[in-house]
């Protein structure tokens, strides 16, 4: 990042980042995920709400690489709260409350051999938010805005 | 059922199971609080506590990433399994320690069981 980039942010109290994800790329799958827990970590965020935004991030990022073809994710950071917003192109959702169903998936054989594709992806991202929001068109893509309260106590 | 149940070292462990350990060999003094088998992400991810132990199947690189997501302590390969070079290399970067036993999923959580390791969920009721 530039000098006079960390700086502007500094004096707004604002962290911000764009990450691109790749779809399909499942070598570097979660490794925005890492960056982001890194970062939180050297700046010293308490480590339960690491570990809420770590997940929540992993998951959404699972979900960029095992479905879409092209994401990014947003992530600002004040002084009240982590905000990260996932937008990707691809095949969007039909039926969000369904999707949303524990135990729900439309994972494939590759996707549940690499661990994943239990339907606990978009249930555990809410679980670990304090706000979500889901939205998604069909053949367009799908859209995630996961807000984390630095003060919160939801565990 | 009324059953003593206590942190454990890695040390212990491996000695338990009769584990190699792949990478983390300076680091089996390292206590975990609690374990779990699975060989399901998605389920660690949403049923994993900090300070745990990860008794799995799943070799590739995704069991350490999901590991360092989680704060889980270690890992142990089940059934003889080794990870793949990537995730080698990842838990070497993140200092999570990864063992290989040649012990059944079942039988290796028994033993541990056995030996005092809570669950995840009774660690909570403890701490």
């Amino acid at each position: 990042m530039k000098l006079r980039k960390l700086a502007k942010m500094a004096i707004e109290n604002r962290i911000e980042h764009s990450f691109v994800i790749k779809g399909k790329d499942f070598g570097n799958a979660g490794n925005v995920s890492t960056k982001i827990k890194d970062l939180l970590k050297e700046i010293g965020i308490p480590p339960s709400i690491i570990r809420r935004v770590a997940i929540a991030t992993y998951e959404a990022e699972m979900n960029v690489v095992m479905y879409a073809n092209h994401g990014t994710l947003n992530f600002a950071l004040t002084p009240q709260k982590i905000e990260i917003v996932v937008d990707d192109r691809g095949p969007g959702i039909e039926d969000i409350e369904l999707a949303m169903q524990e135990g729900y998936s439309t994972a494939t054989e590759e996707m549940r051999e690499m661990g994943f594709g239990a339907g606990m992806g978009l249930p555990n991202i809410k679980k670990n938010s304090d706000e979500f929001e889901i939205t998604s068109e069909v053949n367009k893509g799908t859209k995630l805005r996961i807000v984390i309260y630095l003060d919160s106590k939801n565990e | 059922m009324n059953r003593k149940i206590k942190k454990m070292t890695l040390r212990e462990i491996k000695d338990l199971l009769k584990c190699e350990v792949i990478t983390g060999d300076d680091n089996l003094d390292l206590e975990v609080l609690s374990g779990g088998g699975c060989d399901l992400m998605s389920d660690v991810l949403a049923f994993g506590k900090p300070g745990m132990l990860l008794l799995t199947g799943l070799t590739n690189a995704q069991s350490v990433r999901t590991a360092d997501i989680v704060d889980i302590k270690a890992i142990i390969y089940v059934r003889g399994k080794r990870p793949d070079k990537e995730g080698i290399e990842l838990a070497k970067k993140k200092g999570i320690p990864l063992l290989t036993t040649k012990l059944m999923m079942f039988e290796a959580c028994g033993i541990l069981y056995s030996a005092g390791l809570p669950g995840v969920n009774e660690a909570e009721k403890i701490s």
